[in-house]
């Protein structure tokens, strides 16, 4: 950046000052716990033993198998929303955005009491005859599954929704005059020039799903081991700060992989 | 390649978008292998009506007929219509091989005839050799050809052409305009091209349809068009023009308001209300002659132009050409014009 561009940034420095001071420098200080030991043993430990292995595995997993979910749900959504009349746009985006302004914490629990042993499916399900024995929804995969991807939803909504505003309706009126059926117009038109809304959101859900917290650690009832809950138990129940930190830092580090990752693609996207 | 062309018939297509009525009762009738331009200013309708014709906007009431055969509710996919977009609309994720060969695939097309058909247009228009590039790798004049490689590649029933050269600079655009109407010709393939450009017009049609306020104003070759136009808003729209009213007063005398005496060349009857056309480059030596002073004078390299405030009240537009000095403004001149060279409607 240039001088004047450093003269320019001055209503930035309120935010930066804060976000070195409470957050930078916290993050910084926190990381120093797995190296104070003044060796990289609690690494070796977090990389090394099966069980924590494990535990990365199952992250990645999970976040795989929710952004896979999200992307099936998401696209035709986001598509829906991005064509369709102004007011079901509308009434669209309300349903997208009005999770996203509520706390995570409190759909979390919503959706405990939705799908417990005696949840409202549960009753709707016996009452209805479909099943004779409540179904396993609340404390195992399926129960993550269907909080995180109700959460993560919007974050594929939106690029996917972006992606198709931006196709521009006069290509898809000459495919249509040029003999394509809407069929063909969406796979032959609007699928490949919104992939890169699909990758962009697939990354964010993925990272997000990767350092997921309070969904898994309710829904999941500690049946369902992800990293952040993971680290949650090593600060609050054996009380392992140096440990702790050096699987977030793996996490950091993986997530910085992943956007890094994600960079380079689109970057190769972008070029002719 | 050249097999006999469709007909197009539009009658009575009207369209309202809320309170305006941007089609009023349009009817018209373009002949196998013709080229009919529709001029008019930009809120004329002449959109609209293309858009009628390719299927993309429903009329309200009317009909649309290729070949005889009502197409009026049938979707854009099934018309058969060969397009090109104000801004190309090619495909940017294609390469120009690919969006030539789109219409042939939509077809279902074997490969190895879709490879014939795709270079054999591209040869057309030019673009031999350029089927591997991406439409952003090309110029806007490519890039255009390109679109008219994939509006004709697949034979289409008529050609639809929506101001396509409107983003390209004026040496370009006469280029492209020979060259539809070289490719027009060779393949008499019927086209409605669509501009408000009056000298594109000129340059490209068989007939012209002027259009405004949703209505068609006149339809005729681009000489009668020019020469004898049907009213004011043809006259003055296209070329440049001088336009008086008056009132016939004798077999060839029309006398205008302000009391200005003229004599034409005309059967219309004494009596009635007539409009005057004489155009600025008809003025010379004549039998009606003018005398006033310059008022402005500008240099246009083949001629001069000049404005007039006549001795008798006229303000007229007069065309010279460009030899010896520009007249300043003030110069006395007089100029005159044939009766033959005025238009009465």
């Amino acid at each position: 950046m240039s001088s004047s561009g450093w003269a320019k940034a001055w209503p930035a420095l309120p935010a930066l000052v804060l976000l070195f001071a409470f957050f930078l420098y916290p993050l910084l200080r926190m990381l120093s716990f797995s190296v104070e030991t003044g060796n990289l043993d609690w690494y070796a430990k977090a990389l090394g033993e099966g069980l924590y292995l494990q535990v990365f595995w199952n992250t990645f997993q999970i976040a795989l198998i929710v952004t896979g979910v999200c992307l099936l749900l998401g696209y035709p959504l986001g598509f829906l929303i991005a064509t369709t009349t102004p007011g079901w746009a509308t009434l669209g985006f309300i349903f997208v955005l009005l999770p996203l302004w509520t706390s995570v914490l409190v759909r979390t629990y919503a959706w405990m009491v939705l799908l417990g042993r005696n949840g409202v499916f549960n009753r709707l399900l016996l009452d209805a005859g479909i099943v004779s024995d409540p179904l396993p929804l609340l404390h195992n995969f399926t129960g993550v599954l269907i909080g995180m991807v109700h959460v993560l939803l919007p974050y594929m909504v939106l690029p996917v929704y972006g992606a198709v505003r931006r196709v521009d309706p006069a290509i898809v009126a000459a495919a249509a005059g040029l003999g394509a059926s809407n069929v063909r117009i969406f796979w032959r038109i609007y699928l490949p020039l919104t992939l890169n809304g699909i990758f962009a959101g697939s990354v964010i859900v993925f990272v997000l799903s990767l350092g997921f917290f309070i969904t898994p650690a309710l829904l999941g009832g500690g049946r369902v081991m992800m990293i952040a809950v993971l680290i949650e138990q090593e600060v609050r129940q054996t009380l392992n700060w140096p440990f702790a930190a050096a699987l977030s830092a793996v996490l950091l580090a993986f997530t910085f992989a992943v956007y890094a990752l994600a960079q380079r693609f689109t970057r190769v996207e972008a070029q002719p | 390649m050249a097999a006999p062309s469709a007909d197009l018939r539009i009658e009575g297509v009207s369209k309202r978008f809320g309170e305006v009525l941007a089609l009023d009762g349009v009817a018209l009738d373009i002949t196998s292998g013709e080229l009919l331009t529709i001029l008019g200013p930009s809120g004329s309708g002449k959109t609209t009506l293309l858009k009628v014709v390719a299927g993309f906007e429903k009329a309200d009431s009317g009909s649309v007929r290729i070949d005889g055969a009502e197409v009026t509710a049938l979707p854009p996919a099934r018309r058969d219509i060969g397009m090109v977009f104000q801004n190309y609309a090619l495909f940017p994720h294609l390469t120009v091989a690919g969006n030539v060969a789109f219409p042939l695939e939509m077809r279902n097309i074997g490969r190895a005839e879709i490879d014939r058909r795709v270079s054999e247009a591209l040869a057309l228009v030019e673009l031999a050799g350029y089927d591997r590039r991406l439409p952003k790798q090309l110029s806007g004049g490519q890039q255009q050809r390109v679109a008219l490689a994939r509006a004709i590649v697949f034979k289409p029933r008529l050609l639809l052409l929506d101001e396509p050269f409107g983003a390209l600079d004026r040496k370009l655009r006469e280029t492209m305009q020979l060259e539809v109407r070289r490719l027009q010709r060779r393949l008499g393939l019927t086209t409605i091209f669509i501009t408000h450009d009056q000298e594109e017009a000129l340059v490209l049609s068989d007939r012209i349809a002027v259009m405004n306020k949703g209505t068609i104003q006149q339809v005729a070759g681009t000489t009668e068009i020019y020469e004898r136009p049907a009213n004011d808003f043809v006259a003055d729209f296209v070329g440049e023009s001088n336009i008086f009213h008056g009132t016939m007063t004798a077999p060839g005398v029309v006398n205008l308001e302000g009391g200005r005496r003229l004599s034409v060349n005309s059967t219309t009857q004494p009596g009635a209300r007539v409009g005057v056309l004489m155009r600025p480059e008809r003025f010379g030596g004549g039998t009606n002659s003018f005398a006033g002073e310059v008022k402005e004078a500008v240099y246009l390299g083949a001629s001069f132009k000049l404005r007039l405030a006549c001795d008798d009240g006229l303000e007229l537009i007069v065309r010279q050409s460009a030899r010896g000095a520009l007249p300043i403004p003030g110069t006395r001149v007089s100029v005159g014009i044939d009766p033959e060279s005025i238009h009465v409607f």
